[in-house]
């Protein structure tokens, strides 16, 4: 018996649905096997996430909640993924985005809320966008390796948030604890009904509807997934790589930093650390899953934002920490990137007398 | 003197986890497999050295358990990216997740906990040189082991024929499969060994450096050594170096914080994450024309043969 | 003799028998139930166009490929191949077209990789020593500490040749070895042929040529479309009947565009002046080249590959920069032209690496023929680019050049070599055309989609174009070239108008370095 191994020539859209759907199962299946090794059960783990989640209303709304700032910078993610520059950093542009707002606020409030939308929309772009770009000229001039420089640059965010938090940014009336003062009204976004869901959303929904359009039609969108798919042949195309490499980095961190922006003045709307939970981390599965389409991220991150406050739910009710959630995330990835061969190449057993 | 000889002692220390996964990495690396989740199986290793340490009490088996777990987890990276061909930078990220995930998970209920674990056995004669001395030879075991692997590493990779074929393997996988090599076996046995490192590096944290649990508490030194393989142009005596230069500037780091300085704290933790760009950018001014002398040419490409069985 | 005997049966001088062998790829048969052998002390060459089979029939016998269906039989013994460590240890050497030789590791290191008896601590200088001794008794001369890299393709052939004799292989496969060499180099490597033919090797020789494997074959097997159609002993065969058995009685297809140069003035359209170019390591590639490209002309470059000739088309076409020196489209300086202002003023270009660069393999018909012209109006509109406009442009151009494809939404990795290259002829030839910078550009094609190559260059000669035509191939160059140049270590050996047949042998010197009696140096023609 033989197994024999040939690179797919085609592949059609049920059968890739078919192995991501396989794909997601398994890992959830393997999730339940490590939890059923920590002593919690996993069937009741699960349902205490989907009620925490999607049971009820509130449970909802704080999915969509999670989700707004899952889509910015999956689709930041995606952007610099399609050109194949690997941007690690979202996190760090998340960070640097709730920065820039908040420096605004503190320093140069103005109570009108559209000037405030204004300035603390392109503070965020340009903090987030330039913290992108310095990794993508290191990268476009001497070909330093962006994962690392981005990745670095997320520790030395987090660091800048501690300094800032603990330091001269410290509310006095906080009791010690390490947070700014609460933003003034015209420096928030309007959040829906009674829940925690902001306006933030618009700016998600937006951003995904112009990147779908741009890289399917525009001519930059092409020009990246040409460098993304052959970089010789971009060059021979006469494509400016080192002037993209750059545009797509600042671009991608700019997009991540208004999701930053967003969820401070949307969500928290004070600056403290841990505000920064992952999603710049999360968003690289969200992208890779839905194979960088604008819209399907758009479906992918509700998902994953269930996960997340599903895995809330389990940390209150189960005392489970939120790294349980990571696992799941992992295990997600693996499976997927399993799945993956499936879609490359096609696998037969020869039987056959020799 | 008197400041300075602790100061180095200490950066020795400090870049001894990080040499032994700079140099597994170069290990697996040479051979074409891009592994990033050193993050992850430092922690993974992290804690599987302090548990089997607190429930056996043997620093000795805390370290071995490491470093086969670590070669466990290991698996499924090079099943994932050599026989599925998966994209070796997500699965990297992926085990990253994951292998943080698990440590925080399966450390909670450690936090703070202390072992006994390796003390310093200054070795006889040497020890007693001036400078020298008490910097290089007065320190734990691992790291007198560690100086023996990075001669061990810089041995098997150029002097033997398993080094032979795994240089081959990750420059030319095709040429080397038309040799009669197996690249698959080749690269499966490095990124296994050189995870089985790794962890071990990670292991040094909880037994050796710090004998306790804390979450999270490689802080990005597993990124670090990806870098610093790098910068090592994937020669193990220059990733000794590197380590050793990254573990003084943690040693500084500490040396101020504890000194009372005004500078706050956030900021002097950010050295070692500047230094790790600064010193990428640098190599790869310098080295970034032509061909970087070292570099496998394969590194990250998944490699199809035409069938097997 | 061989360094190991076999333990063959010496009355059955068989090494190998091939019988019945199949082998599909996507249902295509490659193979289709061939039969091959070879004796003992014979050169048995297997002949064929491209494609036809050839190669992956000795992808089988080396072990690379596993057969679907069929017999093996070497040195007296059925075998089964998992992989090429079996057919290496069962006596069967092949020196691929690429060589797979490992660039960073040094010549001994690639020698002695996969050696069966090589220790785990490597014993450098038994290595270097038994190299040499080969080196000596086969007349192949190579330095066993010099990093492959850094060889010449000549040597790196030796380099190739002495590991099978290293590892003590028996039947010696050598596929299209001629083809990165010059005339010299040629007669060289079958006097070393010859000289293992009489120690009792078997060779197989894998060949296009029908020249060569009437000189140096003892019996030739062709194979057309994965079948044997014929298999003789050479001095039974004829060049018609072999021509014949190539390609089919369907024709050999005519080029059908004139070959006689028309009537011109001779414009001169592109002007190298002097020019220097490095290559990716930062060396000159390119040393101080002169010529005149007219109108109405083809100007052939032969060389052998790595002289200079990859970074000189970039060069031309813009994609790289002109260190000194000077480039003129007509009158206007376009010495700092980007490859996008060169496809503008309608200076083209045909890469020799068509999935490389040409194309975007994973990008379908229509984005492709976008490639090289989605900044020109009407293809961009402001901001985005009018795929209508696109598709209609692929479509009329999928029909003139008779490309076979499904549609123009197929990711274009799924045509074929000859359709690929047709795609990337039909997005460079149309819009405004003036000059054309074919390098290689019938490498790998069968006989049909060679000629139609030739013939779409030709008409565009005709039509009043220039083309610079770089080559391998010196029957090709000669059939089309109206001036050829000789290009050696960067810079130009010769020119010759008018190029014959007579020519090859001053063709060859200037190939390997020799400056002779006709041209050399740089020369500029003269109006």
């Amino acid at each position: 018996m033989r197994i024999k191994i040939e690179k797919r020539f085609y592949i059609t859209k049920w059968q890739e649905v078919c192995i991501i759907l396989a794909s997601i199962v398994l890992a959830f299946s393997s999730g339940a096997l490590v939890f059923h090794f920590l002593g919690v059960d996993p069937l009741e783990a699960y349902k205490m996430m989907i009620d925490g989640s999607l049971g009820d209303f509130y449970g909802m709304s704080e999915t969509v909640a999670k989700t707004i700032p899952l889509i910015m910078c999956s689709l930041a993610v995606a952007l610099s993924f399609t050109m194949v520059v690997w941007n690690i950093g979202a996190e760090g542009q998340f960070v640097l985005g709730a920065l820039a707002c908040t420096a605004f606020v503190r320093y140069l409030y103005v109570d009108n809320f559209v000037v405030m939308l204004a300035c603390m929309g392109i503070s965020a772009l340009l903090a987030g966008g330039l913290w992108g770009a310095f990794a993508g000229f290191l990268k476009a001039r001497w070909n330093v390796n962006e994962i690392i420089t981005t990745l670095m640059m997320n520790y030395v965010a987090i660091l800048l948030l501690q300094y800032f938090v603990y330091g001269s940014w410290r509310d006095p009336t906080s009791l010690g604890f390490p947070m700014t003062p609460l933003f003034p009204k015209s420096a928030r976004l309007h959040q829906f009904f009674s829940t925690r869901v902001h306006s933030g959303i618009f700016f998600a929904v937006i951003i995904a509807l112009i990147l779908w359009i741009v890289v399917r039609k525009g001519v930059w969108g092409y020009e990246i997934r040409v460098s993304g798919q052959n970089p010789k042949a971009a060059d021979y195309a006469g494509i400016r790589s080192t002037r993209n490499v750059i545009l797509v980095m600042f671009l991608s961190g700019a997009i991540a930093g208004l999701a930053g922006m967003a969820e401070m003045a949307g969500l928290h709307r004070r600056l403290q650390p841990g505000f920064a939970v992952g999603y710049g981390y999360t968003a690289i599965i969200i992208a890779w899953l839905a194979r960088l389409h604008p819209l399907a991220i758009i479906f992918v991150s509700f998902l994953f934002g269930a996960l997340f406050v599903g895995g809330e739910n389990l940390q209150i009710a189960m005392r489970l920490p939120l790294s349980s959630v990571q696992i799941l995330q992992g295990l997600i990835l693996f499976f997927l990137l399993g799945g993956e061969f499936f879609r490359n190449y096609r696998v037969s057993f020869i039987f056959r007398k020799r | 003197m008197e400041l300075i000889v602790p100061i180095l002692a200490a950066a020795v220390r400090s870049g001894t986890p990080i040499l032994y996964a700079t140099l597994g990495e170069i290990m697996t690396e040479k051979s074409g497999v891009l592994n990033l989740g050193l993050e992850g199986i430092m922690l993974i290793g992290a804690y599987v050295g302090f548990i089997v340490t607190y429930n056996t009490g043997s620093p000795f088996w805390g370290l071995v358990a490491a470093f086969f777990v670590g070669m466990g987890v290991n698996v499924v990276h090079a099943f994932l990216c050599i026989s599925l061909k998966a994209n070796q930078v997500i699965c990297g990220l992926a085990m990253t997740m994951f292998g943080t995930g698990v440590s925080s998970l399966l450390g909670r209920g450690y936090v703070g906990e202390t072992i006994a674990g390796l003390q310093a056995v200054a070795l006889p004669g040497l020890s007693s040189f001036p400078v020298v001395g008490p910097v290089f030879f007065s320190q734990d075991v691992m790291v007198y082991i560690s100086y023996l692997l990075v001669f061990v590493v810089w041995f098997l990779m150029y002097r033997t024929k398993f080094g032979l074929m795994m240089r081959a393997v990750g420059d030319s996988p095709l040429s080397a499969e038309a040799a009669g090599i197996s690249v698959s076996a080749v690269r499966y046995a490095s990124t296994l060994l050189g995870g089985g490192l790794v962890s071990l590096g990670g292991a040094y944290l909880t037994v050796v450096y710090s004998h306790m649990w804390v979450d999270l508490m490689t802080a990005g030194r597993g990124w670090i050594a990806v870098a610093l393989v790098i910068f090592a142009i994937w020669n193990p005596l220059r990733a000794a170096l590197g380590s050793y230069l990254f573990g003084g500037v943690e040693a500084l780091q500490m040396r101020i914080q504890a000194g009372g300085t005004t500078i706050p704290a956030p900021l002097l933790m950010m050295l070692p994450y500047i230094l790790t760009i600064a010193v990428l950018v640098v190599i790869s001014v310098f080295k970034g024309r032509g061909r970087m002398l070292g570099a496998p040419s394969a590194l990250g490409l998944p490699f199809y043969r035409e069938e097997r069985e | 003799m061989p360094l190991m005997n076999w333990g063959r049966d010496m009355t059955e001088s068989y090494l190998v028998k091939m019988r019945g062998i199949t082998k599909a790829f996507y249902g295509i048969k490659a193979n289709d139930e061939v039969d091959f052998d070879l004796k003992c002390g014979e050169v048995h060459a297997l002949l064929g166009e491209n494609g036809a089979g050839k190669s992956t029939l000795m992808s089988v016998l080396c072990g690379l490929y596993q057969p679907d269906d069929g017999v093996i039989v070497v040195n007296g013994r059925k075998v089964v191949f998992h992989s090429p460590k079996d057919a290496i240890a069962r006596g069967i050497g092949i020196v691929h077209q690429h060589f797979m030789l490992v660039p960073s590791l040094t010549v001994w290191e690639n020698m002695a990789l996969g050696s069966k008896d090589m220790k785990f601590v490597i014993d450098e200088n038994a290595i270097c020593e038994r190299i040499k001794e080969l080196s000596q008794r086969y007349g192949l001369d190579v330095d066993p500490l010099t990093p492959v890299w850094q060889l010449s393709i000549g040597e790196q052939q030796r380099v190739a040749i002495l590991r099978m004799l290293y590892h003590e292989a028996n039947i010696l496969i050598l596929d299209e070895p001629t083809s990165v060499l010059t005339p010299q180099e040629i007669e060289n490597l079958f006097i070393t042929i010859k000289h293992m033919k009489e120690e009792d090797y078997g060779i197989v020789f894998i060949s296009h040529k029908l020249r060569e494997v009437f000189e140096i074959a003892d019996r030739i097997t062709v194979l057309r479309r994965g079948r044997v159609v014929g298999s003789m002993k050479t001095f039974e065969a004829t060049p018609e009947r072999l021509a014949e058995m190539m390609v089919g009685t369907s024709g050999v297809s005519e080029v059908r565009a004139a070959k006689e140069k028309p009537e011109s003035n001779g414009k001169p359209l592109l002007v190298a002046e002097d020019i220097v170019v490095k290559n990716d390591k930062g060396l000159i590639a390119v040393d101080g080249i002169s010529f005149t490209l007219r109108e109405n002309q083809i100007l052939g470059i032969a060389g052998v590959s790595g002289n200079g000739q990859g970074e000189l088309a970039e060069a031309l076409s813009g994609m790289r920069e002109i260190e000194s020196g000077r480039l003129y489209f007509t009158v206007e300086d376009v010495t700092y032209a980007s490859a996008r202002q060169m496809v503008d003023l309608g200076v083209k270009y045909i890469p020799s690496d068509r999935k490389g660069v040409g194309l975007v393999p994973n990008m379908n018909v229509a984005e492709n023929v976008a490639l090289r012209k989605y900044w020109q109006p009407p293809f961009k509109k402001g901001f985005f680019i009018d795929w209508d406009e696109v598709y209609r442009d692929s479509k009329s151009l999928v029909e003139s050049y008779e490309i076979l494809t499904p549609g123009v939404n197929i990711p274009v990795r799924m045509l074929s070599g000859g359709n690929l290259q047709k795609l990337i002829l039909a997005r460079e030839l149309s819009g405004e055309l003036k000059v054309v910078i074919a390098m290689h550009p019938t490498w790998g094609l069968d006989v049909k989609a060679t000629a139609f190559v030739r013939e779409k260059l030709l008409s565009a000669r005709n039509d009043g174009s220039a083309v610079l035509l770089i080559s391998e191939d010196l029957d090709e160059l000669l059939a089309l070239s109206d001036v050829l140049a000789v290009i050696y270590r960067g810079k130009i050996m010769g020119m010759i108008e008018g190029p014959k047949a007579e020519n090859i042998e001053e063709i060859g010197l200037m190939m390997a370095g020799i400056p002779t009696s006709v041209g050399g140096g740089n020369v500029i023609d003269e109006d």
